[in-house]
């Protein structure tokens, strides 16, 4: 399809619009993606879908534990209701409210340590003592079993909204940072030659190849993050319980009260809330680069 | 130009388009000689090219000329202002559109936005990508991208090109048709230009000189005048004449890789 393109263009100025027509051919790939059905596309999951509700009614149903007794699994529909029906003396939409807490404090987490990350990942990429210097701590913040610092935050800080964003940022920190240093440092050769033939400043370099070229990678790290982030939040909410009745601290409470149908709810909602932000930050970066970076696979 | 701290003198104060190298010497801090006193000059309306093994130490020689790297010893005059730098890759930035990766090197030099619009219009239509503006490089094919590397450095309209092995990595028929647009546009723009290639006919074809290098160290063996007048023509690569100059020219590169 570029050949045809490429002999086209020799033929200037007929061949412009059929080569045109032809390249734009080459955006689509009609085999991997044209035929396929809505249905054949939804089916297969939905199938399995189906395979485990009817597992889960039938775990609920005769799964006994060591002692012979029924299984403390609600059924499917119990914890549906559980969504809105607020039981054990909770206001009716207590769990979604919950979510909604914790949306906040994982996307307020996430925005700072995207700020600080992507900084410091600049810094790091213009001077070799700057990396030198903070990536060890930047490791270090990575391999801190979050779960350890959890309690020391809260000390510190105590158990509110920041303590909680402290949590997500902390944990949410450390991918943006190597992904965004591993974009910066990723412009082939050949470009940096040609910007230093003609006497570019730093800034320019940075502003018009690197974090352009960064793009990517940038957005891998933050969607990785995304979803650490409200884990953050729920680890945060669920150790301090007290403070805000966010998801962890819902968690917290319905697992204290053996409230398994209300918990199961609680858990796919944080899933939920994790599987959106981890779209929504890679839908973010394929719009953005869209035209020129194809993801690898 | 306040960049240049170089080893050697760099007499900045030449005529515009004029390339000297008065016994350039280039000595690698891990102490490979890739150069030994390079001496030739390329004149305002000359088209020469260096042609050489793998490894010889030409691509070393426009890193020198540009001010990429720096010589170890000699002296080099050129006015390193406005230079046309024509890479082995395109090196286009992926995230630009044909227009915008044109208008690059403009914009670098500050050049206001109306402006460089105008003269990257003009460069990508002489390259012959008028109609493909707005496309990404890619989903051009390597000749194209090519093509677009070429505008981008004619848009400053440098008095002198530097071409490292540009045309190496493209297909042969596409090879020769790029050869021939270079032509044309060494011919309207006026440029004097010194090519790298390891290609026998693309220098033939190309040049008003022809410079043989031999290997470590990179020194110059034998050159040729090439009396072709321009325009050039395809079918002189069907020409006895060519054909005689060519197996010369093979000869003396054997005998620089011997």
């Amino acid at each position: 399809m570029t050949d045809l393109g490429e002999r086209s263009s020799q033929v200037p100025p007929a061949g412009v619009q059929l080569g045109g027509a032809v390249l734009t051919v080459v955006e689509k790939d009609p085999k991997r993606h044209g035929r396929r059905s809505p249905l054949q596309i939804v089916g297969p999951p939905l199938g399995v879908f189906v395979v485990f509700i009817a597992a889960w009614y039938a775990y609920a149903q005769f799964g006994l534990d060591e002692n012979g007794r029924n299984t403390a699994l609600p059924y499917p529909h119990k914890v549906l209701t559980s969504f809105w029906d607020g039981k054990i003396g909770d206001q009716p939409w207590q769990l979604l409210s919950a979510t909604w807490l914790t949306f906040i404090v994982a996307l307020a987490g996430l925005v700072i340590a995207i700020f600080i990350g992507v900084t410091a990942a600049v810094l790091m990429s213009q001077a070799r003592w700057v990396e030198d210097s903070f990536y060890p701590y930047a490791v270090f913040l990575q391999t801190v079993p979050i779960l350890a610092l959890v309690p020391l935050i809260g000390l510190l800080i105590g158990f509110g909204f920041t303590a909680r964003i402290v949590v997500c940022v902390i944990i949410s920190l450390f991918p943006i940072i190597t992904n965004t240093l591993f974009g910066l440092k990723s412009a082939e050769k050949g470009l940096h030659e040609l910007f230093a033939l003609h006497n570019t400043s730093r800034r320019t370099k940075l502003l018009k190849l690197q974090l352009p070229a960064a793009l990517p990678a940038m957005f891998t790290g933050f969607q990785i993050s995304a979803g650490l982030s409200v884990i953050g939040a729920i680890v945060g909410g669920l150790f301090f319980g007290r403070g805000p009745k966010d998801l962890g601290n819902r968690i917290l409470l319905y697992s204290n009260r053996l409230s398994p149908g209300e918990l199961v709810a609680a858990i796919i909602l944080s899933a939920l809330l994790g599987l959106f932000f981890f779209q929504f930050f890679g839908w973010l970066g394929r719009r953005l680069t869209r035209d020129w970076h194809q993801p690898a696979g | 130009m306040s960049d240049m701290i170089d080893l050697t003198a760099v007499n900045q104060n030449v005529p515009s388009g004029a390339l000297v190298f008065d016994g350039v010497g280039k000595i690698f801090p891990d102490g490979t000689e890739a150069l030994q006193d390079i001496s030739f000059t390329v004149e305002p309306g000359e088209f020469v090219t260096v042609v050489g093994p793998s490894g010889c130490g030409k691509s070393t020689l426009l890193r020198l000329a540009s001010g990429l790297d720096h010589a170890t010893s000699g002296t080099l005059s050129v006015d390193r202002s406005n230079i046309g730098y024509v890479f082995q890759d395109a090196t286009l930035l992926p995230w630009r559109t044909v227009q915008d990766n044109v208008e690059l090197i403009a914009e670098l030099h500050n050049v206001p936005k109306g402006e460089r619009a105008e003269r990257a219009g003009r460069a990508i239509e002489k390259v012959g990508l008028a109609g493909f503006e707005k496309h990404h490089p890619r989903q051009l094919s390597g000749g194209m991208r090519m093509r677009v590397s070429l505008a981008r450095s004619l848009v400053m309209s440098p008095p002198i090109f530097l071409f490292d092995e540009p045309f190496g990595a493209l297909d042969e028929i596409t090879r020769e048709v790029m050869n021939e647009e270079a032509l044309r546009l060494f011919a309207s723009e006026k440029f004097a230009g010194l090519f790298i290639t390891h290609s026998i006919s693309e220098a033939v074809f190309m040049s008003t000189k022809v410079h043989v290098m031999s290997a470590r160290p990179g020194r110059i063996t034998t050159t040729y005048d090439i009396p072709f007048d321009y325009p050039r023509v395809p079918e002189l690569r069907f020409d006895p004449e060519f054909a005689r100059i060519s197996g010369e020219l093979s000869q003396a590169l054997r005998g620089a890789h011997a």
